[in-house]
């Protein structure tokens, strides 16, 4: 049951977590349990206690969506030590290896509105994060939830390297045409895909101008005890065949207080994710003001001009730390060949 | 029911047609059920396997299962406009040809919604469509559209056979059991009353009004599934009466060619005539034109207006090594080579317009492709991939296979409802003769009356 996510939990939570028991209180929810006094008695039990610590928060988390289903009560039951050094007794769905039922995935999280910057004059094709992405979302080496286009405007400008990701836009071409709401926007901004009701139309997939959804041609090969998670819309895993996939934009890393796997992966920390709301995006090792970031560096988003408004900016490819020609270091001739040929790009 | 001599000599016409089967019948019948069988393997296979065996991708997410769709609810025209209308504008010349018109729209739009299905990934979630239904989905709005298209043209059809059941049932000849029995609870106790006659005859001009708007209606929701989309090639506002005018084509297509078929085989020679051909000939020139006139139209404005991703779709049509030749086909000659057979005297002829039938049918089939196909391999943004399936798009024998299958069920259903009522409607044809045979009295007794006055005339002058 415990799980290596849970210990960096107790940190990365520390404040947080201190707040959503409150909250948790108000909303009378959470009983406060008689059982403080028992706590600390034993060294094993305050292990156990603490490593339960983190999944208070998960639990504060998904009570603030206000969603829990009252079938779900009768589940079998976890004690939990707050870090305000209360206990509380929790359901077992709700601890951080438990990803959030469908029902609880389709409402996103708190008063978050979560984006992304890319800042392009940064990125010269490491592919990381696109290898980031498929390890975290156990997909085959031919799926991609992030691309990594070669862009060029005209023969007369620079080429730059280019990650998209899905961009969540606020006004989702893709939404609009499921015809079984199996794609839906959240209140956080991001556009999550129910892969157990996907009925796999793929009409959402010729609806996204950007191509950023892919679908399960085949059955995904993933043994079951690679496995550490069950399928969740917020997760992403296993995906299922004849359903379609996409860039979820991490909402399980969101509960858990981590970045995505891209923003992780990047050495060149080209990828900044953070909330709205809160005006801070970061990439791991800067955090910046968002709204500052983006009048500073006159950020864009791709293709603006199709009124789908994405949530994802784009850093414009000025000052380039690399000549994009370093792209072309670890990739084949033929790879070469294509993207020189989409590019225009003459020898 | 009371059946007069006329009546009764058109059905032993007839009688034979639906009881006993020729050598090459059963042939037929014989390979159009391996055909269907072949194609229930290939979805078999393409069950177990996934769409992988498929030659979709990512990019081209719709291929010949999404074509064919479109073309069976096209072809499905035949009935619901040209019978509808020709019924409702009382045309003398329809009643021959009117059953063979619904009975295409009816197993058109049984089949075309098939291909659906089996452009779905998950078969066993369609439910879902009932269960999570959004309105807001131009899917959505097609499933209402097709399921109240199918159920009025089924009623539509069923109306207008509902005399011909009872003719059936009444009928002294004897046939088998089982068939005697459906026509008894077919014809729900219809006996030609006067009463009953005038309430079928209002039922029937009610449905053929409600017909019309609902064909057109149908095609439209089915051309705004890609015209919602943001897809260069797609995203034109003229996509619905243009996706309208060419099943109309079409489908006036198949009904000729269906008149062809039916005349050869079942020797219905003295029903359906050289007229009935030059008419619908006619049509078929007249919808070609518009047809011609909405291809033209569509082209020269996104050339004309040479938007970046617009032309993207072009250059792919207008390339001799990519669309070129089968835009022409489908866009020149589909379009010129039914017009001049039927226009130039010399060229018409039964043959040459079942010909030229047969040549806007496969036209259409392949502009369908062209709409669907080129589009779709040409994203917005550039097509990195490295695997070739990825960039362009080539069926595999599992969608040949099913392709041909849904053809074969096209012919093999028609068939069977062939062998199941008249392919003509009987008690309408012998109607029909009285009222040729009325007029020509009539005629003759004007003729008579205006003899009778020239001379009295004459004998007042002389």
């Amino acid at each position: 049951m415990v799980h290596p996510f849970c210990n960096d939990l107790i940190a990365t939570f520390k404040i947080e977590n201190m707040q959503i028991h409150k909250q948790a209180l108000e909303m009378g929810k959470v009983e406060d349990s008689q059982v403080n006094k028992e706590a600390g008695n034993s060294r094993r039990n305050f292990i156990r206690y603490s490593v339960a610590a983190g999944a208070g928060s998960l639990l504060g988390a998904s009570l603030l969506t206000g969603k829990i289903n009252a079938e779900e009560s009768d589940g079998e039951k976890v004690k939990v030590l707050t870090t305000d050094g209360r206990l509380v007794e929790v359901e077992k769905g709700h601890l951080c290896c438990e990803p959030v039922s469908h029902e609880v995935a389709r409402h996103g999280i708190g008063n978050k509105k979560m984006v992304m910057v890319i800042d392009l004059s940064k990125c010269r094709n490491a592919r990381e994060c696109v290898k980031g992405c498929q390890k975290m979302h156990y997909l085959p080496e031919d799926i991609e939830w992030i691309k990594l286009f070669l862009m060029r405007d005209n023969e007369d400008t620079g080429p730059y390297w280019f990650p998209k990701p899905c961009l969540h836009c606020n006004n989702p071409p893709c939404v609009k045409v499921c015809p079984v709401g199996a794609t839906f926007k959240r209140s956080d901004g991001i556009v999550l895909i129910d892969n157990d009701r996907c009925i796999g139309c793929k009409f959402c997939m010729a609806a996204c101008p950007y191509s950023s959804r892919v679908f399960n041609w085949k059955e995904p090969k993933i043994e079951p005890h690679e496995l550490d998670k069950n399928y969740s819309p917020e997760n992403s895993t296993p995906g299922k065949v004849g359903t379609v996939g996409k860039c979820d934009f991490c909402p399980d890393m969101v509960r858990q207080g981590k970045l995505p796997s891209c923003v992780t992966s990047c050495p060149n920390g080209v990828f900044y994710y953070g909330d709205e709301n809160l005006d801070t995006v970061t990439n791991g090792s800067e955090t910046l003001r968002f709204k500052k970031l983006l009048n500073d560096r006159t950020a864009y988003r791709f293709m603006e001009e199709l009124g789908t408004e994405p949530s994802v900016y784009y850093l414009p490819p000025t000052n380039r730390l690399f000549d994009y020609k370093v792209g072309f270091n670890d990739i084949s001739e033929e790879e070469i060949a294509l993207y020189k040929k989409e590019a225009r790009i003459e020898d | 029911m009371n059946i007069d001599s006329k009546t009764q000599r058109t059905l032993n016409k007839f009688i034979p047609q639906l009881e006993s089967m020729s050598k090459f019948g059963i042939a037929f019948l014989v390979i159009l059920i391996l055909i269907f069988f072949a194609g229930v393997y290939a979805l078999y296979v393409q069950l177990t396997e996934g769409h992988i065996v498929t030659g979709m991708r990512d990019q081209v997410v719709w291929g010949l299962f999404i074509v064919n769709f479109i073309f069976f609810i096209g072809i499905s025209y035949a009935g619901a406009l040209i019978s509808g209308i020709l019924h409702l504008l009382r045309v003398p010349w329809r009643s021959p040809i009117i059953r063979m018109a619904e009975i295409i729209t009816v197993v058109s739009t049984i089949i075309g919604p098939t291909y659906i299905l089996l452009c779905v990934g998950r078969l066993d979630r369609v439910h879902h469509l009932l269960l999570f239904g959004r309105i807001q989905s131009p899917i959505t709005w097609d499933v209402i559209a097709i399921t109240t298209y199918l159920s009025g043209s089924i009623i539509f059809l069923y109306l207008a056979t509902i005399r011909d059941f009872a003719l059936l049932r009444d009928n002294p000849v004897k046939v088998a059991r089982w068939r005697n029995w459906f026509y008894k609870v077919l014809s729900m106790g219809y006996s030609e009353t006067p009463k009953q006659k005038e309430i079928l005859a209002r039922a029937t001009d009610l449905l053929s009004i409600v017909i019309i708007p609902l064909a057109i209606l149908v095609h439209s929701v089915l051309a705004w599934i890609f015209g919602m989309t943001l897809r260069p090639g797609w995203h034109s506002t003229i996509f619905a009466p243009y996706f309208v005018v060419a099943a109309v084509y079409s489908g006036t297509g198949v009904l000729i060619l269906a008149m062809w078929v039916f005349r050869k085989v079942y020797k219905l020679e003295s029903y359906i005539t050289k007229i009935h051909f030059n008419y619908l000939g006619y049509i078929l020139v007249m919808l070609g034109a518009l047809y011609g006139y909405f291809t033209f139209s569509e082209y020269l404005t996104s050339w004309y207006g040479s938007i970046k991703w617009d032309m993207e779709v072009l250059h792919r049509l207008f390339d001799p090594s990519d669309y070129w030749w089968w835009f022409f086909f489908a866009a020149f000659i589909g379009v010129l080579l039914p017009i001049i057979i039927v226009t130039v005297p010399r060229f018409r002829n039964i043959n040459s317009i079942a010909f030229a039938s047969l040549i806007a049918v496969f036209a259409l089939w392949v502009k369908r492709y062209l709409i669907i196909i080129p589009t779709l391999e040409a994203p917005l943004l550039p097509n990195h991939d490295l695997r070739p399936e990825f960039i362009h798009y080539s069926p595999t024998w599992v969608e040949w296979t099913l392709t041909v299958s849904g053809v074969g069920m096209f012919f093999l259903m028609f068939f069977l409802i062939s062998k199941f009522i008249p392919i003509i409607p009987v008690m309408k044809i012998s109607e029909e003769k009285d009222y040729n045979s009325l007029r020509k009295k009539v005629k003759e007794r004007n003729l008579r009356r205006l003899m009778k006055q020239v001379r009295k005339s004459d004998t007042v002058n002389g």
